[in-house]
């Protein structure tokens, strides 16, 4: 077994120094009823690189790729180029094969990676302070709700309509069990929602979206203001991040936490994930951040380095106490986001933003153009809704039939509301061409 | 002694390793030390007009922005793609790997992290799917979740199996949270409120339960760094929700009364979870299932090799016996004829579940390297993976009792637990001891935990290590045991590491006053070689 380097001689060898005859013998503390006396049966035998490769090139060849279809799909996860260097850089086993970085003598390569991530969720967000990252956009706004709940000790969160709906989902489970009560506004698939006369003095927090699920861009500039004059915080969730390179940042429309699904910068679509939450807030709310936060520091030559810091907030110092149980962050995906966002830089990243309003808007002219289907949006960052004839979800599986990849049906994500059975999500990023605009508006023309 | 200093080449021991390091007063000029190269933050390299990636001149349409438009600078430093390379490998040298040799970290895991998993990881149709693709054209996505499933399914004896959370810490959370949907379905949550746990937990485990509302009570490990059976059944009663027990538990010991444990815990009308982070010592060998587990998250990265990426992330599993399956998160994947389909919010509902932890389906990217983890192994080598790595580490504890102090008696399972008393009254603590190793070339073991043990030492060398490295690091840890029990260069010690990129860092400062983010106005320290490279 190509992995397993000890030999038959080697093992002997080693039970001679350890005194056993075998090495079931070292697992005599096992009950000898739970003791499987070999292999468990079913299941198939080691086998080599070139076997398992197949194997995988076989569950990709049952799969449409999405870079061999003209592709429009958002809704919370954005196919974006990714430069090589970045594939280099996070494959390097310095990186790749390191763990949290408990020894920062010889981490230093990852504690300062994130000291720069951090560096750079404050700048694009605008706010003070970013922890070093967390599993992903959605369960980093549920940390954010409770977070909420802490400084204000109330128990109300309030969920916008334009909130991503499994955003929603993750946010209310987590209050179910953890015992506050998440209150969501109906879809705003218009972008017209006001929820300003709903804060109470028992609302913790408002969670909103910008762009929304839906694709408008908001000022949430006087919600903001209404969350203080109530004594509630306001959270601000990015699902797509490219956007901060074009649309004012959350922090100078009062948001007092702001959580991104970072995906889009350095990480593929892979399915779903792994991917990378962004949390950034204000710094006298430091000491109720959730996950992991690098400092500066010095060593003992007066040099700058950098470690973990403000343990104290967390589950392997506080145990019950903690502010969060989370123990693992998004280290990996942190660094492609940090490493992709180096390569754009100021210019590169605003850029970026620009292609990716243009494509849009792009595709919004020409989908306007589909007889009977009509664009909801009058604001939009890459993506938009658009109103369809007919349900949109057999109209989705009518265009993967023909090999186009066109959109989200909302029904998908809002299964329970029928107003939005016919909308249907559009996204174009910098991949769109007008090669593939073009057929999605002939197929669009043919099954509606 | 079995380890033999032949190959070390003048390594260990010996007159070399005790040199002096050059005084202060024979600093380079640039800070740099030979390959160990001074970096500063991106911050402090970029122009304004400099761009790492060239991307078109956008069309000009009018933008659609409601007035919103960012104004001013964001302060993103602009870099070259070749600065940009030479920065992060420069970074990526000043961090040890599992790459460069034995990473001892107890807990933790470090094994061997093949690169073909990385490869099919990145395989267009599998790496670069969207996550809500019509079902039909990600068919091949649905049934490699499956196959891993199937095989977790198996290895664990379970009939069920929570694809979706994140990471261990979150697979905690899906599993708790389970069996606080299945005390709720009984009409028992609000009088089951307390959580057992041992004192040696990890951190993680009575976090999650206080998370969720429930007061955890310690249960004390016996003089053999079990379980004490006794307090165990003491404290169980009509009042208790759940036992959270580590198994094999963080002393790297099998809690051998484990069936008997699940018997009262189900007796008494509670749940067993089982901490899966330490199922990588059994995989093969022994099913959770067989034990009594309700429920256990299996944390990818560590039995199933994914890599462990400088802290994440991570993918965490979770298996649940037919008591808790019905409570499972959304989504899953349901095979209807040939057809693959994922079940979620809106569609049918078998069961009553506990909702959703995370968007979309789960860390693909993760489950697609483990299963290749497997694949690669079979079930043959899952269970010699298993063997040699509990083999290893009983050949290090053996290899280093007499000069060590191992924490219990008789055989470990896949880590060697070592108390501080032999290092009583040398003036070397835990951590002196752990930083000489640095200087040794080596990664620290865990330290100070788990809690229960004075001074904790806990070296895990998974079954990635060969023989020869097993015994050069033995070898290494030998010559540190001596020289402290010998009083003799104590200094080696306490001023460790000397020979890492950096010394002992400030911790105490970067607490009191946090600087967490680099600002214009940040500069180097006195002291700082960049600084003066710079003046």
């Amino acid at each position: 077994m190509r992995y397993l380097p000890l030999t038959d001689g080697d093992r002997r060898d080693m039970l001679a120094v350890i005194g056993a005859k075998s090495v079931d013998e070292l697992f005599k503390d096992v009950p000898t009823a739970a003791r499987l006396p070999g292999k468990i049966g079913g299941l198939p035998d080691h086998q080599g690189e070139l076997e398992v490769e197949r194997a995988f090139q076989a569950y990709a060849a049952r799969n449409l790729s999405p870079g061999s279809a003209p592709f429009f799909i958002g809704a919370g996860a954005y196919r974006h180029h990714v430069p090589s260097a970045v594939d280099y850089i996070i494959q390097r086993g310095e990186f790749l094969t390191s763990y949290t970085p408990y020894q920062p003598e010889v981490t230093q390569g990852t504690l300062q990676y994130l000291f720069e991530f951090q560096t750079q969720v404050t700048l694009l967000t605008g706010m003070e302070v970013a922890n070093a990252s967390m599993y992903d956009g959605s369960t980093a706004a549920s940390e954010a709700v409770l977070m909420a709940n802490r400084i204000t000790r109330r128990h109300k969160a309030l969920l916008s309509g334009g909130l991503h709906p499994h955003y929603r989902r993750v946010i209310e489970t987590t209050g179910r069990w953890e015992g506050f009560s998440a209150v969501a506004g109906k879809a705003d698939a218009q972008g017209l929602e006001d929820l300003i006369a709903s804060i109470d003095k028992e609302t913790s927090c408002v969670v909103v979206q910008n762009p929304s699920f839906f694709g408008h861009v908001r000022d949430f500039t006087k919600l903001a203001a209404a969350c203080h004059a109530m004594g509630a915080l306001l959270i601000a969730v990015v699902t797509e991040v490219v956007s901060l390179g074009l649309i004012k940042p959350p922090a100078d429309m009062g948001a007092d936490i702001v959580v991104c699904e970072g995906q889009s910068i350095g990480n593929g679509l892979g399915f779903g994930g792994p991917y990378v939450g962004l949390f950034a807030t204000r710094e006298k709310y430091i000491r109720q951040m959730p996950g992991r936060l690098v400092g500066e520091t010095v060593d003992a030559e007066g040099r700058r380095g950098f470690v973990l810091t403000l343990s104290t907030r967390e589950q392997h110092i506080r145990r019950e106490k903690a502010t969060s149980n989370i123990c693992t962050n998004a280290g990996l995906c942190a660094l492609a986001f940090t490493v992709h966002l180096t390569l754009l830089g100021e210019a590169g990243f605003k850029r970026l933003a620009e292609l990716n309003h243009a494509k849009a808007c792009e595709l919004a002219e020409c989908v306007a153009d589909v007889p009977r289907v009509s664009v909801l949006n009058d604001s939009f960052f890459n993506e938009f809704t658009v109103r369809l004839p007919k349900p949109a979800a057999p109209v989705v599986e009518a265009l993967a039939e023909r090999r186009i990849l066109g959109g989200v049906p909302v029904s998908r994500l809002i299964p329970d509301e029928p107003d939005v059975e016919n909308l249907l999500l559009l996204a174009a990023t910098e991949t769109t061409t007008e090669h593939g605009m073009a057929p999605l508006v002939a197929a669009l023309k043919e099954v509606l | 002694m079995v380890q033999s200093l032949d190959r070390s080449q003048g390594r260990i021991g010996g007159a070399a390793a005790d040199a002096t390091p050059a005084p202060a007063a024979c600093a380079t000029f640039t800070g740099n030390r030979g390959l160990q190269i001074e970096e500063p933050l991106i911050f402090e390299l970029g122009q304004p007009d400099r761009c790492g990636v060239d991307l078109p001149e956008p069309s000009r349409t009018k933008d659609r922005l409601n007035g919103l438009r960012r104004a001013g600078e964001i302060g993103l430093p602009g870099l070259s793609e070749p600065q940009v390379v030479q920065h992060y490998t420069r970074l990526s040298q000043k961090n040890y790997a599992i790459d460069m040799g034995v990473y001892p970290l107890g807990s933790c895991t470090m094994k061997h992290n093949p690169r073909l998993n990385e490869k099919v990881a990145r395989l267009p149709g599998i790496g670069d799917l969207h996550p809500l693709q019509p079902v039909s054209t990600v068919q091949g996505a649905l049934e490699l979740i499956d196959s891993l499933a199937h095989w977790l399914k198996t290895l664990t004896g379970m009939p069920a199996v929570a694809m979706s959370p994140a990471a261990g810490a979150h697979g905690e959370m899906c599993g708790m949270m389970a069996i606080a949907a299945a005390l709720e379905a009984r009409g028992e949550r609000a009088q089951r409120k307390i959580v057992l746990a041992p004192e040696s937990a990890h951190g993680t485990n009575p976090a999650t339960a206080a998370a969720l509302g429930f007061t955890v009570k310690p249960i004390p490990a016996n003089e053999r760094g079990r379980v004490d059976l006794a307090a165990l059944k003491a404290a169980l009663g009509p009042d208790v929700a759940a036992i959270m027990l580590t198994n094999p538990n963080t002393c790297g010991l099998f809690e051998n009364d484990i069936i008997e444990i699940s018997q009262a815990v189900h007796a008494a009308g509670a749940y067993f979870y089982c901490d899966g982070a330490n199922f990588n010592a059994i995989v093969g060998r022994v099913r959770p299932g067989d034990l009594g587990v309700d429920c256990m998250h299996i944390n990818l990265h560590k039995t199933f090799s994914t890599p462990h990426g400088g802290g994440g992330p991570g993918a965490g599993p979770v298996v649940l016996s037919a008591a808790l399956a019905h409570h499972a998160p959304y989504p899953w994947i349901v095979k209807d004829g040939d057809r693959w389909r994922i079940a979620e919010e809106g569609g049918e509902v078998a069961g009553t579940p506990l909702g959703r932890l995370k968007a979309f389906h789960g860390q693909m990217g993760m489950f697609t390297r483990a299963l290749a983890y497997i694949m690669s192994h079979g079930a043959n080598g899952l269970r010699q993976a298993s063997g040699d790595a509990v083999l290893s580490a009983n050949y290090v504890m053996a290899a280093l009792k007499d000069v060590m102090s191992p924490a219990f008696e008789g055989p470990c399972m896949h880590e060697a637990l070592f108390d501080d008393s032999f290092l009583k009254d040398t003036g070397v603590s835990t951590l002196d001891f752990a930083k000489a190793m640095i200087d040794e070339g080596y990664h620290p073991m865990t330290m100070y935990f788990p809690l229960v043990v004075h001074g904790a030492l806990l070296i895990e060398p998974t079954e990635s290590p060969a023989k020869e490295d097993l015994d050069l690091f033995i070898g290494a840890l030998r010559a540190l045991a001596e020289r402290a029990a010998k009083r003799e260069h104590l200094d080696a010690f306490k001023t460790a590491p000397r020979f890492a990129p950096r010394r002992r860092l400030d911790e105490t400062l970067a607490a009191r006053k946090p600087v967490l983010r680099w600002r214009p106005s940040n500069r180097p320290p006195e002291g700082d070689p960049l600084k003066q490279a710079a003046e």
